[in-house]
């Protein structure tokens, strides 16, 4: 199978890939994938019960967007790249797999208001590197360096640089914490998780954060309005 | 500083200078530019601003490509002569060194600045980040030789240096730091509830930001607005040096003056960072250090005190507090810093 619709958007010098892989009626499900991986073709089985739209979005550096050269990755930059989907799509629901649930956590902390639910699943990239800092400097390279813009995917500087990245708990909690109080909604982030790290044992502490199947999370997103 | 390190460290440096003529030809390749200049003669106001008294332009531009990434290098000093890398602050570009570093060349070095990613003279980079950057650091230092060699940082430049001595100790000879000291941020006097509504309202403002950052550009004007718009963030500097830096760090276009650093930028972090962190990693660097502070409050400055530092000096570093000066150490007080920087790096 392939998506019904791919579309480019542009984030800065970035183009990025978000493919509809369903119509439906409502709002959208907007589908993360985790590091290194790209969008599916079709939908994930446990999302096949959601009533609307299911797009997907290849984050900078995987899929089919566009490999920037150099690196430099952050999940807040990733972060940047969801709101520019969001900018498309208008109000949607997450599910994100690995570094996609990170990642989405942090957009529905910072766009609360605009993100209807967000369902964390276990996936690559989903710990990141150290929980907290300092840890002992070093400098990541990789062997293969990019060396233009089509470049093949994922982005060896992605797989290095987003596989260490420092996620101390507090600052997660801060975007369950916004969640929490600007959503507007009970239960705003799931956790759907099985994979155990300290910011994820952090987030799950939180009010407003629950823990539950996939399936069971995007019946009660769906059920809202 | 102890004798033995001293010795330690000139040993270490004669090394490099022997390697110098063996290695030339291996390093990463080094391409000649030319920064921006045009055919036409300067008019009255653009001459008048680059002649700032003290100030050298460099003697060499050389471009060198680090994973991709165009990144310019400027010199001064002869080419045979030992190197010290020095490495500008955020928002800022090397052209911040032109009173400091040829008096450095001056007294026998070969004194290399680059523009960070986006900054000055260097690509306009996709993504931006702190490892990015030391990532970048390292290039620039390849590119200059495969041994030792002094590094001078000032504000993130110099914090970038720590932490590029940190994690590349075999090749770096000393450190010396221009107020890049952080020290840990004051808490914040606000309850839980709305330092969560502060946070929400940067973040939403930084998204803002990106959603149109394909389409900005800078701001044009002329040499006198782009000087005093910079002086709102350097209050303590003299009028006349802004001038100067904005026929570096800004190019002339057929509407007026604008900064080169990429309008996507801006300024600030935009994620977990903590200055604690390089606080940490202060006490295990192993080469000869040397920081100095300007006590003056400044807008850019991170208002770090001796006391908040000294504590986490490395065995054998110093720190040396400049009283009456802000936080651009080494352009208000070129002569003094250039005095303390030749006692402390080794006798060429």
């Amino acid at each position: 199978m392939s998506p019904l619709e791919t579309i480019m958007l542009t984030h800065d010098k970035t183009q990025l890939a978000l493919h509809q892989l369903t119509t439906g009626e409502g709002r959208p499900l907007l589908l993360l994938h985790g590091l290194g991986e790209e969008s599916p073709t079709s939908v994930p089985e446990s999302a096949q019960q959601w009533p609307g739209p299911v797009w997907a979005l290849d984050f900078t550096g995987h899929g089919e967007s566009t490999v920037p050269l150099g690196g430099g990755y952050t999940s807040e930059m990733l972060m940047a790249d969801v709101d520019i989907a969001i900018a498309h799509l208008g109000k949607v629901t997450i599910l994100g797999r690995g570094l996609g649930g990170y990642v989405a956590l942090l957009i529905a902390g910072a766009r609360a208001t605009e993100v209807r639910g967000t369902v964390i699943t276990d996936g690559p990239g989903l710990f990141g590197g150290p929980s907290s800092g300092p840890s002992s400097a070093h400098i990541l390279t990789v062997a293969n360096p990019p060396s233009g813009v089509n470049s093949p995917t994922p982005d060896p500087f992605a797989l290095i640089e987003l596989s260490t990245d420092i996620r101390p708990p507090d600052y997660a909690s801060n975007f369950a914490q916004m969640a929490a109080q600007m959503s507007g909604l009970d239960r705003p982030i799931t956790m759907a998780a099985r994979g155990r790290s300290p910011w994820i044992d952090a987030v799950i502490q939180e009010v407003g954060v629950d823990t539950n199947t996939i399936e069971a999370a995007l019946a009660n997103y769906a059920a809202i309005a | 500083m102890s004798k033995i390190r001293f010795l330690n460290h000139v040993h270490k440096f004669s090394t490099v200078k022997a390697s110098l003529k063996r290695c030339l030809n291996c390093f990463l390749p080094r391409i000649t530019y030319d920064p921006g200049v045009t055919n036409s003669p300067d008019d009255a106001e653009t001459a008048a601003a680059k002649a700032f008294t003290g100030a050298r332009r460099p003697d060499r531009h050389t471009m060198i490509n680090s994973w991709g990434v165009s990144l310019a290098c400027h010199e001064w000093g002869e080419l045979d002569a030992p190197p010290v890398l020095m490495a500008h602050g955020g928002f800022d570009f090397s052209g911040t060194f032109h009173l400091l570093a040829p008096l450095l060349a001056d007294a026998g070095w070969r004194v290399i600045a680059w523009d960070q990613r986006g900054h000055g003279d260097s690509e306009h980079a996709t993504l931006y980040s702190w490892d990015a950057d030391v990532r970048d650091a390292l290039a620039v230092l390849d590119s200059i030789t495969i041994g030792t060699c002094p590094v001078i940082g000032h504000s993130k430049g110099g914090n970038l240096m720590m932490q590029l001595a940190d994690a590349q100790p075999h090749r770096i000879s000393c450190l010396i730091n221009l107020d890049g000291l952080p020290s840990k941020w004051p808490s914040p006097d606000t309850s839980d509830h709305e330092r969560t509504l502060m946070l929400a309202e940067e973040l939403a403002s930084r998204l803002d930001y990106r959603r149109g950052a394909s389409s900005k550009i800078r701001r044009p004007g002329t040499i006198d607005e782009l000087a005093q718009r910079r002086a709102v963030m350097n209050p303590r500097l003299n009028i006349e040096w802004l001038k100067y830096l904005v026929t570096v760090g800004a190019r002339q276009d057929e509407d007026g003056w604008r900064w080169k650093i990429d309008p996507s930028l801006r300024l600030g972090g935009f994620g977990p960072w903590r200055p604690e962190w390089a606080l940490q990693r202060m006490p295990s660097l192993s080469m000869p250090f040397l920081g100095v502070l300007g006590l003056e409050p400044d807008a850019m400055s991170w208002g770090t005190k001796p006391h908040d530092v000294i504590p986490y000096l490395p065995p054998g570093g110093r720190i040396e507090a400049l009283a009456e000066t802000g936080h651009f150490v080494h352009a208000e007080r070129p002569v003094e810093v250039s005095e303390l920087i030749l006692d402390f790096l080794p006798t060429i």
